[in-house]
């Protein structure tokens, strides 16, 4: 036995990845759940299946776009600071493309949903990705309304104001006080977008681990399915033994 | 300053300033800005299932 076959670095990886003795390790254990859950080429597929091939499955893309926009233009402000969104030219555009970005972001997200909706999307065991988009849909009302509270001005005050009567209502304004700017901007860029990220992260992983719901006529019909390193022409039965 | 004139010519088309403008229906109250946000938005919805999608090289 030679040096060079002693060292680490000559152990293939898949190799010092699977040592029997280390199967009961939880690590392992999780790892291959998670391969076998989401293997490489279906968390991230170079095909679709051809149904996709429509404006109304870009949406959800078109919100995670929106949503990254919404993350890099809210930590630029998050490095500068109030007084210089409120005060700078600078400041101002990105507080706006901020703003613009969340808009964006809803309005892709409704039609999303919409299209979703109509497609009855939770058919075919997809009911967590279903949720898992809802709950976000919720959240992200929650991360928007925080946000229109730590602007500063008349707008926040007003709707500070109108919105403390409708949560002390529910008995939920000991704990969150709307028209406490501090708390209100701390949910608003720690806690909320934290929430909002994980859940549309898993909603993003769910879509890849279930596919993109089928349409309704599918059952009925032969439709190529392009699964990458496995051309194969599936029925919708298939497609369900798949999901 | 352009960005001046860009805010005066916009400001011209759109009026800003001065109390928003509301739609009111029974109980229903609903900003004209909102409604035409969604009005958009059912557009859009019914524009993105109409116009076809074209695929690059069958895929």
């Amino acid at each position: 036995m030679t040096v060079e076959t002693d060292s680490v670095s000559e152990v293939p990886v898949d190799v010092a990845a699977d040592l029997p003795e280390d199967a009961d390790q939880w690590t392992a254990k999780l790892r291959h759940a998670a391969v076998e859950a989401l293997p490489p080429q279906r968390l991230m597929p170079d095909r679709q299946p051809a149904y996709v091939a429509s404006w109304i499955y870009v949406f959800g893309v078109l919100t995670l776009a929106a949503l990254a926009v919404v993350i890099v233009t809210g930590s630029v402000l998050s490095i500068f600071g109030p007084t210089w969104w409120h005060v700078s030219s600078t400041g101002l555009f990105v507080n706006s493309l901020h703003l613009w970005s969340v808009e964006v972001f809803f309005f892709a997200m409704v039609v999303h949903l919409w299209g979703k909706f109509f497609m009855a999307a939770w058919r075919g065991r997809r009911r967590a990705t279903w949720i898992t988009g809802v709950v976000s849909f919720v959240v992200s009302v929650g991360a928007a309304f925080t946000g229109y509270l730590s602007q500063q001005n008349f707008d926040s005050q007003w709707i500070s104001t109108q919105a403390k009567d409708g949560i002390n209502s529910t008995g939920a304004g000991a704990i969150f006080n709307v028209t406490n700017f501090g708390q209100m901007l701390m949910w608003h860029i720690m806690l909320l977008p934290l929430v909002v990220v994980a859940l549309v992260g898993l909603h993003v992983l769910l879509v890849r681990r279930r596919g993109v719901v089928p349409p309704f006529d599918l059952p009925n019909q032969h439709e190529v399915v392009v699964d990458p390193g496995n051309l194969t022409t599936a029925t919708a039965a298939n497609l369900e033994d798949q999901s | 300053m352009p960005g001046s004139a860009v805010a005066t010519l916009l400001g011209s088309l759109i009026n800003l300033n001065g109390s928003g403008h509301y739609i009111h229906w029974g109980f229903i109250q609903i900003s004209v800005a909102n409604v035409i946000l969604i009005g958009l938005m059912i557009v859009v919805f019914i524009a993105a299932i109409l116009i076809p999608f074209h695929r690059r090289g069958g895929r």
